[in-house]
């Protein structure tokens, strides 16, 4: 299976205040479950973050890495869906845990991409906007993070995100009373 | 990593049960069997997310390809989502305008 191709590494530890996490994994499909599954590990073990911010964690993290690799597979085979993967460059993935929030790394090695290139879709509600079935990802890393960069480069493109603990998007009338 | 995909009928509609975590690893999978469906004839679906524990863009897209589908062919596609952590991503992304979203198989075929 899957689990034992993505080369998981744990190359930093709990050290004092910040915990970095990093894995090298093939630009495959499957590949995007085990991030969702680490950042929801690392989301659920710290106290800030509640079960809401972890789904939008796990959210923009699928985005992220979705886009990767796609986005290598294209540059690797020529497609998205070839299965063939002789000289597969790995996508970087990498979390770090510091001063209460979770800054999340994606880097493809893809060519570069630079998002205000891309043309808008229509609004969700104009019928014309069924006529695009994707789209979405990256505006939605851009609701669900606090900021997000993108750092696209010759050699590949890393999008990093700032998760707070709070969602930014959360009603006042859910907030919770601090403690 | 496996979708669970079981389609029922009823009255007019095929009821299409989904179960597991939709992503760009497993839409293929829903797409699949979307379009077969479609191709079919059937072209007034539910589409029941009840049991479906994670979906992402991948997923809006596959269920976008589909409601346009059924649309070309004067059908529709509903959904049912009850659980506020799915339902999230359709609210905030607007598709929740885009999509009938109900909280039961039985209120969404009646």
């Amino acid at each position: 299976m899957v689990d034992a191709e993505a080369r998981g590494e744990v190359v930093g530890g709990s050290r004092e205040s910040a915990d970095i996490v990093e894995l090298e994994v093939p630009p495959r499909p499957e590949v995007v479950a085990i991030a969702r599954l680490l950042i929801g590990a690392i989301a659920s073990a710290d106290p800030d973050f509640d079960e809401e911010r972890e789904a939008d964690l796990r959210l923009a993290v699928s985005e992220a890495c979705t886009n990767a690799v796609q986005a290598q597979r294209r540059r690797t085979t020529g497609a998205d869906d070839s299965d063939d993967d002789d000289g597969e460059i790995p996508v970087l993935v990498r979390f770090l845990v510091e001063r209460g929030q979770i800054t999340v790394a994606v880097r493809d090695h893809a060519g570069g991409f630079d998002p205000a290139t891309l043309t808008p879709h229509p609004v969700v509600t104009d019928p014309a906007r069924l006529d695009h079935e994707g789209g979405l990802g990256i505006p939605l890393m851009q609701m669900l993070a606090d900021e997000v960069a993108f750092d696209p480069s010759p050699g590949g493109t890393t999008v990093s995100m700032v998760f707070q603990p709070r969602s930014p998007r959360t009603e006042l009338s859910d907030r919770r009373t601090p403690q | 990593m496996d979708l669970r995909l079981d389609a029922s009928e009823r009255g007019d509609w095929t009821v299409l049960h989904v179960g597991g975590e939709i992503d760009v690893a497993t839409a293929p999978m829903l797409r699949e069997r979307l379009l077969r469906l479609v191709a079919d004839g059937r072209n007034h679906l539910v589409v029941d997310l009840e049991a479906v524990d994670f979906i992402d863009s991948t997923g809006l897209g596959v269920l976008i390809g589909a409601l346009k589908r059924v649309r070309i062919n004067d059908g529709d596609l509903r959904l049912v989502c009850s659980d506020q952590r799915v339902r999230k991503i359709f609210d905030i992304t607007g598709l929740d305008k885009v999509f009938q979203i109900l909280g039961s198989v039985e209120a969404s075929v009646g």
